[in-house]
């Protein structure tokens, strides 16, 4: 993989430009660390965590917020990356897949995902995941209408095992700040 | 030196500088000597087997990871002979592995596929790859100890001798290298030794997929790939009339415009599908922009231009009261004569199965680089082989400069057979002189696909006056499967869609199979449940409503049909069809039907080898259908790897629900109607059954595939449940369109 000149693992100062040019810089927050995004502002956040940051975790699969593989949590919150514009992420708390266990090696989810071996051809899961974790940061102990609630399309049909995983984690003791 | 003269085939022996021993089947390459060779450098070698100095084993997958289970599963059979501790087994994805030999193209790993191998040869092959290594490690330690290897056993990764010494694989690896191969094939394991095979094992790359770090098609990087999109004719057969692209080469980040000739008229699909205007830019969104601005006028095919969703249905009954162009599946006993004895003890029904998409959530892409000598690509494909052949087509390059690599594969159901996409993806290379990776939009696909086929069922049958079946008609108008279709070139025309064996052919003494060609432009393709799938909703419905109008018990028809467990044929045991579905139907407690306006249904196929039986109970309130249990039992011979089986199966059978329920693709004005989810829903985790069981026989038998047969019978079991539930009997899919206008 190529070295990325938009990665910043920390924030930096933004280089003199031009006040046009500035105008259209949009400082982002993505799993703890801060961005400058300088291209397209209306660029789908999707595009940008895929081609620029190079996250892609986050997976196309509508375009048009149906089917959940571009879920992400802005400010805890799930949506799909593929309507959020880019200037529209300013100041918000951008979480992805990649950055969901935090310090920690795997997310409770993810732990549960394994345990139930719900994996098909994994493509939707990293939005399943996120889907579920935002469901569990509003309801740590959800039933099963709101697991049902989560609209992810899957389309393997690991919807049992994704449920199974969701009741596991949603069951399993509390383990550190999450 | 073991031999697969069949394959020009040999399993070889090699080390690694690092010491680790090697252990790979290679294809007798043209520069090798006849027998000779069995030794050669690491780097040649990316293999099945690496037992590495620390004591970690690597394995080859082979197949390209499509979520059956291949990765996973294929490895279990190598570290099995092996007597691996799967703790430290590491597997890895073998690229292509295409070679020059004296006779033509050959695989170095066998049938890279996607299908899932699961068949015997393939079992054999990856065993004795395992047991070589085995032995090789064995001999190994027998001359360390200067012990006879008869008297050394393995487990878990150790060599122990009868004294209780251990050595580990890691240790002996380097010295196993330096042996010879044993010269005759080794004899495998009694099945009654198998430590891993049978065991239920998780997806051995769980990890990475949830951690959103392993790498799809869609997801991978070559050098400073740009990336392109594709704005295709949305008329089958048709062309580019006109073009504007000043606006979007004007757009910054958009690199080049590039026109792509469509396929050529009447010969088969062996490239892209459609003629199309690629945009090629630095990023998706800059190249989707540029799409939006390009200015296209399209000339339709005035073969197809007329073509709607109600002509094809006009012409397919048309086609059905027509017998002068039927051609003849099979025909046993005489069905007219059946007619006649039956004196009017008819039956009769037609059934309608509509085009359907693919639809893999992740779609079509490739990622390619192209110079005078070399292609490198990466791509989710389930034939690479395929892929290799229309990249030289099309480079022009050697196919053993074609380097292709495999990542996993979001989704398949068919659709990757096909290598469209990568046709594409190297002609916009070549177009734009620069690495591309070519990505489809959901739009792209819904609209572009092998479809699965059209067709209309009309079925009859005969009863005595013991309302005893005497004879039976299944009689189909159907968009052919091998229309432009090089695979099956040469077959006839119902190849793909009807199978002459199927259910309940066999037993009933007189059977008529018709089909009739139905013309249409939308290519078509492989599909889940392929023929079997196709077939199976038709006859298990009609079986149904057989059972109903002359009041029997569904169940009890099967079985009676069923009658004596025998071989019928090579591949049809009705002993194993009845086994397994009397396992659905006591789990479903079919003797005990519900009281509360629930419903229960049951449909059993056999098909591969393997055997199926579904039961579900459903209820239907207002406009919502609730599946509260869904029951798959099936019996696929061994078992290899039962969490997977377990996992195949009921994805298999929510993947049947979803494309029976909402799924289907209609035509108006010669034009796919549908462009994204919202017109061609998939099942959501709401509509899926509440509970769904599967329950497998583990057999001795040989193992066989089971996602076409448990794809025939989720359909039919379904939709006769939805009966039970409503009384109302859905003849037309998809369900719930049809069950709604009906209720």
């Amino acid at each position: 993989m190529p070295d990325n000149p938009f990665r910043r693992t920390k924030p930096e100062p933004v280089p003199p430009v031009a006040a046009s040019a500035r105008e259209k810089t949009v400082p982002l927050r993505i799993n703890g660390k801060a961005f400058f995004h300088n291209g397209d502002p209306d660029m789908p956040l999707l595009w940008y965590l895929r081609d620029v940051l190079r996250l892609t975790g986050s997976k196309y699969g509508c375009g048009i917020g149906e089917c959940g593989a571009c879920t992400v949590l802005v400010d805890g919150k799930a949506q799909h990356a593929c309507l959020l514009p880019v200037k529209s992420m300013a100041q918000r708390e951008i979480v992805t897949i990649e950055g969901l266990a935090g310090d920690a090696a795997l997310h409770p989810l993810q732990e549960a995902w394994i345990a139930e071996d719900a994996i098909g051809c994994g493509y939707c899961q990293t939005g399943q995941i996120m889907a579920a974790a935002a469901l569990l940061k509003r309801k740590p102990r959800p039933d099963d209408a709101d697991i049902d609630a989560i609209p992810n399309l899957c389309r393997c049909g690991t919807y049992p095992r994704i449920r199974a995983a969701i009741a596991r984690a949603a069951t399993a003791p509390v383990e550190g700040k999450r | 030196m073991i031999f697969d003269s069949s394959r020009r085939r040999f399993l070889a022996v090699g080390a690694s500088a690092a010491g680790a021993l090697l252990v790979g089947w290679r294809v007798q390459a043209q520069d090798d000597l006849p027998y000779l060779g069995a030794r050669f450098q690491a780097p040649q070698l990316t293999d099945f087997l690496r037992v590495e100095a620390d004591g970690t084993v690597v394995i080859g997958a082979r197949g390209c990871e499509v979520g059956q289970g291949v990765k996973t599963d294929l490895p279990m059979l190598i570290a099995e002979e092996l007597d691996a501790d799967w703790n430290r087994v590491r597997v890895e994805q073998l690229p292509y592995g295409y070679v020059d030999t004296d006779s033509g193209p050959g695989d170095r790993y066998g049938d890279q596929g996607a299908g899932g191998d699961a068949t015997p040869a393939a079992w054999a092959q990856l065993r004795q790859a395992g047991a070589v290594a085995r032995w090789l490690l064995v001999q190994s330690a027998a001359q360390q100890w200067s012990l006879d290897p008869a008297t050394l056993r393995t487990e878990a990764g150790f060599v122990i001798a009868a004294d209780g010494r251990k050595l580990g694989f890691g240790e002996l690896a380097a010295n196993a290298a330096t042996l010879d191969a044993p010269p005759n094939p080794l004899p495998l394991k009694d099945p009654a030794q198998f430590r891993l095979i049978g065991k239920p094992m998780r997806t051995v790359d769980a990890r990475e997929v949830v951690l959103g770090r392993t790498e799809y098609g869609i997801d991978s990087y070559l050098g400073n790939a740009l990336v392109a999109v594709i704005a295709r004719c949305p008329y089958p057969g048709g062309a580019l009339a006109a073009l504007d692209d000043a606006q979007a080469r004007q757009l910054s980040g958009v690199r080049g415009v590039h026109v792509l000739p469509g396929p050529k008229p009447d010969a088969p699909f062996d490239g892209a599908l459609a003629a199309g205007v690629a945009v090629v830019a630095d990023d998706t969104w800059s190249a989707l922009r540029g799409r939006d601005k390009l200015k296209i006028t399209w000339k339709p095919d005035p073969a197809w231009a007329g073509d709607s969703s109600a002509s094809l249905e006009a012409r397919a009954q048309a086609l059905l009261g027509d017998d002068a162009h039927a051609i003849v599946v099979r025909n046993d006993g005489d069905f007219a004569k059946a007619q006649k004895a039956a004196r009017g003890n008819t039956i009769q029904a037609r059934y309608q199965m509509p085009l359907l998409a693919h639809a893999t959530l992740e779609p079509p892409s490739a990622t390619i680089a192209v110079s005078r000598d070399k292609v490198e690509l990466i791509a989710g494909l389930h034939d690479p082989a395929g892929a290799s052949r229309v990249l030289q087509a099309i480079t022009g390059v050697a196919r053993d400069a074609i380097d292709i690599r495999l990542p996993r594969a979001g989704g398949d159901l068919g659709r990757r057979l096909h290598n469209d996409f990568v046709a594409e993806a190297a002609l916009v290379a070549k177009a734009a002189g620069k690495p591309v990776k070519l990505v489809w939009m959901r739009e792209d696909d819904l609209q572009h696909d092998f479809y699965r086929p059209f067709g209309i069922h009309d079925l009859a049958a005969t009863l005595d006056h013991r309302k005893q079946i005497t004879g039976w008609s299944h009689r189909v108008a159907a968009t052919p499967r091998n229309w432009r279709d090089e695979r099956l070139a040469g077959q006839p025309a119902f190849a793909g869609i009807l199978d002459a064996d199927a259910f309940p052919a066999g037993l009933v003494a007189n059977l008529q199979q018709w089909f009739s060609a139905l013309p249409c432009g939308l290519p078509r393709g492989e599909f889940l449940g392929g023929a079997q799938a196709f077939q199976a909703f038709a006859a298990q419905s009609f079986l149904d409503e057989i059972a109903h109008a002359t009041r029997q018990d569904p169940l009890v028809l099967r079985m009676n049909l069923l009658g004596a467990p025998r071989m019928l044929r090579p591949g049809f045991d009705t002993g194993r069809l009845a086994g397994v579905l009397r396992i659905a139907a006591g789990k479903i407690d079919w003797q005990h039907k519900p009281t509360n306006g629930h419903g229960l249904g049951l449909a059993c196929h056999a098909g591969d080898g393997a055997y199926a039986a579904h039961a579900f109970e459903v209820s239907v309130d207002g406009n919502d259908l609730t599946i509260h249990r869904a029951v798959c039992a099936v019996d696929a011979g061994r078992t290899l790897n039962p969490l997977n089986l377990q996992a195949q199966v009921a994805n298999t059978t929510l993947a049947a629900i979803s494309a029976s329920l909402h799924e289907a693709i209609t035509l108006k004005a010669g034009q796919v109607q549908q462009h994204n989810f919202p017109d061609y829903p998939l099942l959501r985790m709401r509509q899926s059954p509440r509970a769904m069981e599967v329950h497998s026989i583990d057999s001795a038998a040989d193992a066989a595939s089971v996602d076409d047969c448990v794809a025939a019978s989720a359909a039919p079991a379904l939709a006769n449940a939805v009966f039970a539930a409503t009384t109302v009997r859905v003849r037309k899919l998809p369900l719930m369109p049809e069950l709604l206008r009906l209720l």
